[in-house]
């Protein structure tokens, strides 16, 4: 926790991405999360830290609607990214997936090369017209994820033989891959080793030049490490926001400060 | 003593075992069960063991054996040439046994004392007629050789059952003393009857390996007199079949072949895309409401007889074909058809495909299809390109599987497909495959001692050889092409 600092960011120049009012959140008829407001950055790396069960991640996963895909969940309330209602009847979720990237908590690379786990993306929006691009494509995605110099000789092996972090860090790459505008991380590094985590922290923070990115993590030293925004989540209910500095040296709720300190989680 | 008796004796000495060694086991301690190496039940169990399985075994391997001795010791009654042939020896060994048995019934009607039984000759009058009267039909008039055979052998038989029921017995109550023995505090009774169950799952996994391996080992022997009937060259490539029990038969396996194929064939065309299409709706759209009704629908199918099928394939897919497809478009007019046999054979393997293909879906993990769906890809891709790659190695098995049950298949195929073996590419004309045949050169009064029903068992091994290398080819892709998702 030794650099708590914005790293050298102007928040205040940054522009909204997306923007959440009122959220709600009910699974059949537990209510999952009451009445979240956050805005996420561009460019800011923003981080949801709280106990197991808080909602965190039921939130994270309503910004690129992944939650569709469980038959009982239902969504009240404004998401806006850049302005538009992504809950919108005439949004597309798949495109909207396509903008909005996901990294999982355990990686799950698809049974298949490297390439071709990395390629998925662009293959199937599009957006290359011959191989030659989807091969600059693939590199640079690879490049991206610092992963192009571990596999550059064996593109074509499978991806799920990769070690946890490689295989984190090719997931990564995957959802890179499809250019979104902002990158969702559910718990990227509780299933790898510390080297593992370092490195995609590292990763995190280069990502940052480019995309907006939102991270749920356990580990709040992780937060205070990758982080310049930081929102507190506890039982379903939002209950601090603000720059990562602040929430960490000078809480303002007393239930942040007891989480942080480790007295409640 | 009778088996049964032998048996509830022993059943009895069992209990006796479980209940005695338990009782010493917790006397020896003075109840206080932590004392004791294993719990209680244990050395009861060790006694019940003791007590029945020497003795069961014995019985068995005595059950076995007798009858193999007593035939050997009656070889000297006969004339060494009367029992040369295997097959005359059998028949000759059945008179004996029929006439011994008659006998024993005769004696226990009353109808003979004992003595009679053991002195009556046939030069005295007819031994059929007074076995006649007590209800015991022989087919000829019993000869002084055979009576003779017979009256040794109840006489070997009596001293056999009691020697039986004396060694069993001895058995069972030395194995019973011996557990009680053994029992004390410091006896591993739990470890013993572990290795005893150990045992008898080692002893189940065999008895499966070593039929097959008896199966193929008789197909294997027949199969060798076939060939030194009847050129295999001939039977392997020659295009026609047409057994003649008078001899001058052409085997040829080729048109059988082709018509297991074809069948197969048109089989594997109905039931894969139907199967694997039922299987993609039941595990990845159907909401369980849907799926918890349709699934044991679909499966009640692999429920029916493939008799039944025989039937609807006879009275209905057939005449169906017949009158709607082969008719008006020239293609003959024969009732039973290849397609008849193949389209019945897909639908009684559609089940087999959607039940596995479900299965191996649902197996791939969740986070497969999250990945997808997290990068913008729409369900139906999602599937095409993540789920179906990653469960193909499992179909790719299910539906060699189901190639091999079609391949297999006799029921549908003598109703459906008819019984001329013929090579043709028109799927509306009768054909009929190699199963089909095994059972016509079978059925019926034969002997396994011409080529036309030898061929049967040639025609069984090259069944059992292509069933054999698909079932392998399944696995062997299903091993290789196996993925890790962790």
């Amino acid at each position: 926790m030794n650099d708590m600092t914005h790293k050298g960011l102007d928040l205040a120049t940054q522009t909204a991405k997306i923007s959440a009012s009122g959220v709600q959140v009910h699974y059949g008829t537990n209510h999952a999360l009451k009445d979240v407001d956050v805005t996420i950055l561009d460019r800011t790396v923003t981080a949801f830290i709280g106990p197991s069960g808080c909602g965190k991640s039921t939130f994270l996963r309503c910004l690129n609607r992944m939650n569709d895909t469980v038959a009982s969940c239902r969504v009240s309330g404004q998401i806006l990214l850049e302005g538009e209602d992504i809950y919108d009847r005439r949004v597309d979720p798949v495109q909207l997936r396509a903008k909005v990237g996901m990294v999982f908590q355990k990686p799950n690379p698809f049974p298949k090369s490297i390439y071709d786990n990395v390629a998925y993306g662009p293959k199937i929006h599009g957006m290359t017209r011959n191989k030659a691009e989807l091969d600059a494509i693939v590199e640079a995605s690879l490049r991206k994820a610092a992963l192009w110099n571990e596999v550059k000789d064996r593109l074509d092996a499978t991806g799920t033989g990769l070690s946890g972090g490689q295989q984190q860090r090719l997931c990564i790459a995957r959802a890179i891959a499809t250019s979104p505008e902002v990158l969702l991380m559910d718990e990227p590094c509780s299933a790898l080793d510390p080297i593992a985590t370092a490195q995609v922290e590292e990763l995190i923070d280069e990502l940052r030049h480019q995309y907006s990115v939102v991270i749920v993590t356990h580990s709040m030293q992780q937060a205070a490490r990758v982080s310049q925004k930081t929102a507190f989540f506890h039982l379903g209910n939002l209950v601090e926001f603000g720059e990562t500095g602040a929430i960490f040296t000078n809480p303002k709720d007393t239930r942040t400060e007891a989480y942080i300190t480790g007295r409640i989680g | 003593m009778s088996v049964f008796l032998l048996l509830v004796v022993i059943a009895v000495l069992s209990v006796a075992g479980f209940v005695l060694c338990r009782q010493r086991a917790l006397k020896s301690v003075d109840g206080n069960i932590r004392r004791l190496h294993s719990l209680p039940g244990y050395y009861g169990w060790f006694g019940f063991i003791l007590a029945s399985i020497p003795a069961l075994l014995a019985l068995a391997l005595w059950l076995i054996i007798q009858p193999l001795v007593i035939e050997r010791q009656l070889s000297s009654f006969f004339p060494a040439e009367m029992i040369e042939d295997p097959s005359a020896r059998t028949l000759l060994f059945a008179d004996v046994r029929r006439v011994a048995a008659g006998l024993d019934t005769a004696v226990a009607q009353g109808a003979m004392s004992e003595d009679q039984a053991e002195r009556v000759r046939t030069e005295f009058g007819s031994v059929r007629d007074r076995l006649a009267a007590v209800g015991v039909a022989l087919g000829a008039e019993v000869t002084p050789a055979v009576l003779a055979a017979a009256q040794e052998y109840r006489e070997m038989a009596r001293v056999g059952v009691i020697g039986r029921s004396i060694l069993t017995l001895i058995l069972s109550v030395a194995g019973l003393v011996f557990a009680i023995r053994a029992t004390g505090p410091d006896f591993r009774a739990r470890n013993r009857v572990e290795q005893v169950v150990l045992a008898l799952l080692i002893l189940s996994s065999t008895i499966a390996i070593l039929t097959t391996v008896g199966i193929v080992l008789s197909m294997l022997s027949e199969s060798l007199r076939f060939f030194t009937m009847y050129p295999a060259a001939d039977f392997f490539f020659n295009l026609t079949w047409s057994p003649n029990f008078r001899g001058n038969s052409e085997l040829g396996l080729i048109p059988l072949l082709w018509g297991t194929l074809y069948i197969s064939l048109i089989s594997m065309l109905v039931s894969v895309p139907i199967g694997l299409f039922a299987a993609i709706y039941l595990a990845e759209y159907a909401s369980n409401r849907v799926r918890s009704v349709v699934k044991p629908l679909i499966e009640v199918i692999a429920g029916i007889p493939t008799v039944v099928f025989g039937l609807f394939a006879l009275v209905t897919v057939g005449p169906l074909l017949r009158d709607y497809f082969a008719q008006p478009f020239g293609l003959g007019n024969s009732g039973s058809s290849v397609m008849t046999a193949g389209i019945v054979i897909g639908i009684l393997n559609i089940p087999f495909i959607s039940s596995l293909a479900d299965d191996i879906i649902n197996a791939v993990p969740q986070s497969m299809r999250d990945g997808s769906l997290g990068l913008g890809a729409t369900k139906s891709e999602t599937i095409k390109k993540v789920v179906l790659p990653a469960a193909l190695p499992g179909i790719m098995g299910a539906v060699l599987m189901a190639a091999s049950r079609a391949i297999g298949e006799t029921m549908i195929v003598t109703m459906g497909a008819g019984a001329a073996a013929r090579l043709d590419l028109n799927p509306f004309e009768a054909m009929t495959t190699i199963t089909v045949k095994i059972v016509s050169q079978l059925t019926g009064d034969t002997e396994f001692n011409s080529p036309e029903t030898l061929v049967a068992f040639a025609l069984g091994m090259s069944l059992f050889v292509i069933t054999l290398g698909l079932n392998i080819l399944a696995l062997w892709i299903v091993r290789k092409y196996r993925e890790q998702y962790e």
